[in-house]
């Protein structure tokens, strides 16, 4: 033993270890409840999570490790296990497995046991394994394993207790035999090499026997460790390597391969001893279902209905939903706007400006959480009941063809593949993916997929510049972005990417569950949750950045003043209109004025959003503001006078406002910016108003359809909505259907917003991958806009033309490089013939 | 450990080559390293027995049976799992 038997006053250090998929984290949050942390180990960015709880008078503190299937070194989370376990030498280490695959899930724990750490087995999900027809034998296999074996059920929180008090008595015993794995032909060799371990410093390092079944299994990490220790070529080194040798040899099978079966039968033998199943018919039932969802004919038919259902509830119904919810967002802007200092007659205190604007960027995005909830809940579902991993499986060929994953499947939907997603939580799922390589491309291009934010922007254009072909146009938009995210994933692990380490697609497709309403709501709110987080926070501090850049220089004294005695004039109509009624001498002051303006103006609006509540909005008013209220709603003829004098002074602060706020944005340093720009974005065919909304999108898509409704707002005075505004306007200025379509591509092309990029930052834990994410869809995409702008004017090509050759060009391009990997994929493996010249003698 | 091993100069049957239906038992492992210890985690361990069950819609990957569990692998790593047919159909002869 080489961990110091800890007292009940002292600290425990807990390592909670086991495989994927056994419940581990359900077990971590079950002991520690809400005292957890994360952080990184060091020098990678595996997640450390720890946490504590206190237990009879002792602090334990408790490591989250990595769900690993063994452990030996080969990949990320094995190593920084290993090194835990041995380097900060825990004084428990609970090991929690799936009881419902034991015989696997042992053969991990016959591995920690030759760490000869105290160990204590939780067998979770006892609830599973029940129904399935298992019946497990908890006193033969803590008799077998010589360890304390706790069953419990992470998700209901049974058996709690019984793993805290196994947890503080392992700690403290002292006696008492574990099981160690034998290893047959191999224990004499293993007897000499232990003793031989012994004479050496490395016993104080490692236990000894654990260090010779590695030495002979011929751990590379093993290796490296003792030559460090040791020096290279030294005795120990070269006896098991010549062990390694001869039983190669004699028997055919590596060392490794054979120790490995060893194991596998050992915990085969436990598990007979140990579990009776009372019913085989569950993993049948599993198969039945895959004949059916994996059948070769009927697979592809389920998976686009059930991308369709998936489609249809949360986009198709969850903006139905955002009907009832947008009410309560913009309750919440009135609620703003009432706390925040009142605005003027023509300009707003910046804080009020500021912090309007502020909601206002925030409400965009938190109007889609409705859709949200549904679309997380139904992925949820999805991968509780295995059947993602099934679509992994049927697309994993198609994605492999483009350097991607069959994992890749999970983020690209989330992304919004083609319903309209979000990139952030797209970004955060890639962690499963085991493939380095994969993962890496799978996160650079899940910003292509359409995010919800894109949509709006697409379906201003499309209806402006494509109206007769909407339907097309929308088709065009939704699968092109999947194209150039397979093409572009393509590039990537060809060229940037071509060094990473790739793994080999090897999975294990779970039996098919019914998902709990407990598991699928956590899941659904958890990943809404990263939304609101992003929104709250980097989408929050974005738009003021942007805000100011909107607002500052701004305008020059002379226009200011121009602008003032505009007003003016308008305050002087007003009191000339009412000076022959009683309330002639009541606005006199311009505060009562300005008052009634700003009442006015909350009014309007709130009938506005109250739809069919209007009778609600009159009450509240009435009650509010009992003497002005007159005026909104004018019952005697002198009231009435006023109200209409009012209408118009109204009208025209607004269309004051607007010139203002237009102004302001062209003279603004995002103007400057965007003006500075239009000799190189020629080429793309954008002009200065485009290059401000597509700069000020970065904080957060949906700013670019409001920045491009203040920028077009001639004849929003007369309701004329922002299509026809825009309609009206660019069509003057020689703005064409060509124009929208190197818009609209470069849109969906175009880089991450900022929340995205940041997560790409935490995931692939690198600023360079970040700025990358960045820079390189900008160059696409104005390449690529480049192109069909200018192309298609030279070609002469109208706008749906120059859609329909482009889509033909993209997808032939796409289906050639998918076409050329599979073909080359199949080339025969180049054959050796030997030499006949050199083999004479 | 990438040593292979040729009886009497026969081509060695690989896991790839079963087809959807037959058994195997897996023989040894030509991979190396990461891939060949994670066939082994999920129970492609020498003596133990395969059912091959299905290729996916496109012909890849393959869907196998090991124990009570199900675990997909691609065409190129079931390329290097060395196994003997242990059921061969009778219409062996007609695989591609």
């Amino acid at each position: 033993m080489n961990t110091t038997p800890a007292t009940a006053a002292m600290s425990l250090l807990v390592g909670l270890a086991g495989q994927q998929n056994a419940g581990k984290s359900t077990i971590f949050n079950m002991l520690t409840g809400a005292n957890q942390h994360i952080a990184n180990y060091p020098g990678v960015t595996v997640d450390k999570k720890y946490g504590s709880y206190r237990y009879g008078g002792t602090r334990v503190e408790v490591v989250d490790l990595p769900g690993t299937y063994s452990l030996s070194s080969f990949s990320l989370e094995e190593r920084v296990t290993r090194t835990f376990l041995l380097g900060d030498k825990p004084n428990v280490l609970a090991n929690v497995v799936d009881a419902s695959s034991l015989q696997r899930s042992l053969c991990f724990t016959l591995q920690l046991l030759e760490l000869e750490i105290p160990l204590v087995l939780v067998l979770n999900m006892m609830d599973v394994a029940g129904r399935s027809g298992l019946k497990i034998d908890t006193n033969r296999l803590q008799h077998r394993l010589g360890v304390d074996v706790i069953p419990t059920v992470g998700r209901r929180r049974d058996g709690k207790q019984d793993l805290r008090e196994a947890i503080r008595a392992a700690a403290v015993r002292r006696e008492g035999k574990t099981l160690q794995p034998g290893y047959e032909l191999l224990e004499p060799a293993l007897e000499e090499m232990r003793q031989a371990i012994d004479q050496t410093n490395l016993a104080t390092h490692y236990p000894a026997r654990w260090l010779a079944v590695k030495l002979i299994e011929g751990d590379e990490e093993v290796l490296g460790q003792v030559t460090w220790h040791l020096g290279g070529g030294n005795a120990e080194l070269q006896q098991a390597e010549r062990l390694r040798d001869s039983f190669f040899e004699q028997h055919g099978l590596s060392t490794a391969d054979y120790m490995a079966g060893c194991r596998s039968r050992l915990a085969a033998d436990i598990v007979d001893f140990c579990v009776t199943e009372t019913k085989k018919d569950r993993a049948s039932l599993s198969e039945l279902v895959d004949q059916v969802v994996l059948n070769r004919f009927a697979a592809p038919v389920i998976l686009v209905a059930t991308v369709f259902v998936i489609y249809h509830l949360s986009i198709v119904k969850g903006y139905d939903l955002t009907q009832y919810w947008w009410p309560i967002l913009a309750s919440l802007r009135a609620l703003a706007s009432d706390l925040l200092p009142a605005a003027g007659m023509l300009d707003d205190p910046y804080i009020r400006a500021m912090g309007l604007w502020m909601v206002d960027s925030a409400n965009a995005l938190l109007n889609y959480i409705p859709i949200f909830l549904i679309l997380f809940s139904l992925i949820a579902i999805l991968e509780d009941s295995g059947y993602m991993a099934r679509i992994a499986f049927i697309l994993d060929k198609l994605f492999h063809a483009f350097g991607l994953h069959g994992q890749s499947t999970l983020p690209y939907i989330l992304g919004g593949v083609f319903a309209g997603g979000c990139a952030v939580p797209g970004v955060m799922s890639t962690k499963s993916i085991p493939d380095e390589q994969s993962r890496m491309a799978t996160i650079l291009t899940v910003p292509y997929m359409n995010c919800l934010a894109k949509i709006p922007f697409y379906t201003l254009l499309v209806n402006v510049f494509f109206a007769p072909y909407k339907s097309w146009a929308m088709l065009f938009l939704s699968t092109i972005t999947i194209f150039f995210a397979l093409l572009v994933a393509r590039l990537l692990t060809s060229t940037v990417l071509k060094s990473m380490e790739t793994v080999p697609f090897v999975m294990e497709l779970p039996k098919y569950h019914l998902p709990t309403l407990f598991g699928v709501g956590q899941r659904a709110i958890e990943r809404t949750w990263q939304y609101i987080k992003k929104v709250g926070t980097i989408v929050v501090a974005v738009s003021v950045c942007v805000f100011t850049l909107l607002q500052f220089p701004g305008l020059s004294e002379e226009r200011h003043g121009a602008f003032h005695d505009k007003m003016d004039q308008a305050t002087a109509t007003f009191r000339a209109k009412i000076a022959d009624t009683p309330h002639g001498e009541r606005f006199a002051d311009d505060k009562a004025l300005l008052e009634l303006a700003n009442l006015y103006t909350d009014y309007r609006t709130a009938k506005l959003n109250a739809g069919s509540g209007a009778a609600g909005v009159d009450d509240k008013f009435q009650a509010a503001a009992p003497e002005l209220f007159a005026f909104l709603k004018p019952a005697d003829q002198d009231a009435k006078t006023v109200s209409t004098a009012l209408r118009q002074l109204d009208s025209q602060r607004k269309t004051l406002r607007r010139q203002i706020k237009e102004e302001q944005i062209v003279g603004s340093f995002l103007g400057m910016i965007g003006k500075g720009l239009e000799p190189l974005t020629q080429w793309a065919g954008f002009n200065w108003k485009v290059n401000v909304a597509i700069l000020s999108s970065f904080a957060a898509r949906e700013s670019s359809v409001a920045t491009i409704g203040v920028l077009y707002q001639e004849g929003a005075e007369e309701n004329k909505s922002l299509e026809e505004r825009m309609s009206a306007e660019t069509k003057d200025g020689g703005f064409t259907p060509l124009h929208a379509l190197a818009i609209m591509v470069f849109f969906a092309l175009y880089p991450p917003c900022l929340a995205t990029t940041i997560m790409i930052k935490v995931q692939t834990g690198s600023y360079k991958w970040m700025l990358f994410s960045i820079v390189f869809p900008t160059l696409l995409g104005f390449v690529v806009a480049s192109g069909i702008y200018t192309g298609g004017s030279a070609l002469g090509l109208s706008g749906i033309q120059m859609m329909a050759w482009f889509y033909g060009l993209v997808v032939a391009l796409a289906l050639a490089t998918g076409l050329y990997k599979t073909w080359s994929d199949k080339a025969p493996p180049i054959v050796r013939v030997p030499d006949f010249r050199t083999e004479k003698g | 450990m990438a040593r292979q091993r040729f009886r009497g100069g026969q081509k060695p049957c690989m896991l790839k080559d079963v087809r959807s239906g037959c058994r195997a038992r897996v023989r040894c492992h030509h991979g190396t390293r990461s891939i060949r210890q994670r066939l082994l985690d999920l129970g492609f361990l020498p003596q133990a027995e395969i059912d091959v069950i299905r290729r996916a819609p496109l012909g890849d990957p393959i869907q196998c049976r090991i124990g009570s569990c199900c675990v997909v692998l691609r065409g190129s790593e079931a390329a290097q799992i060395e196994v003997d047919e242990a059921e061969t159909p009778r219409d062996a002869e007609h695989q591609p």
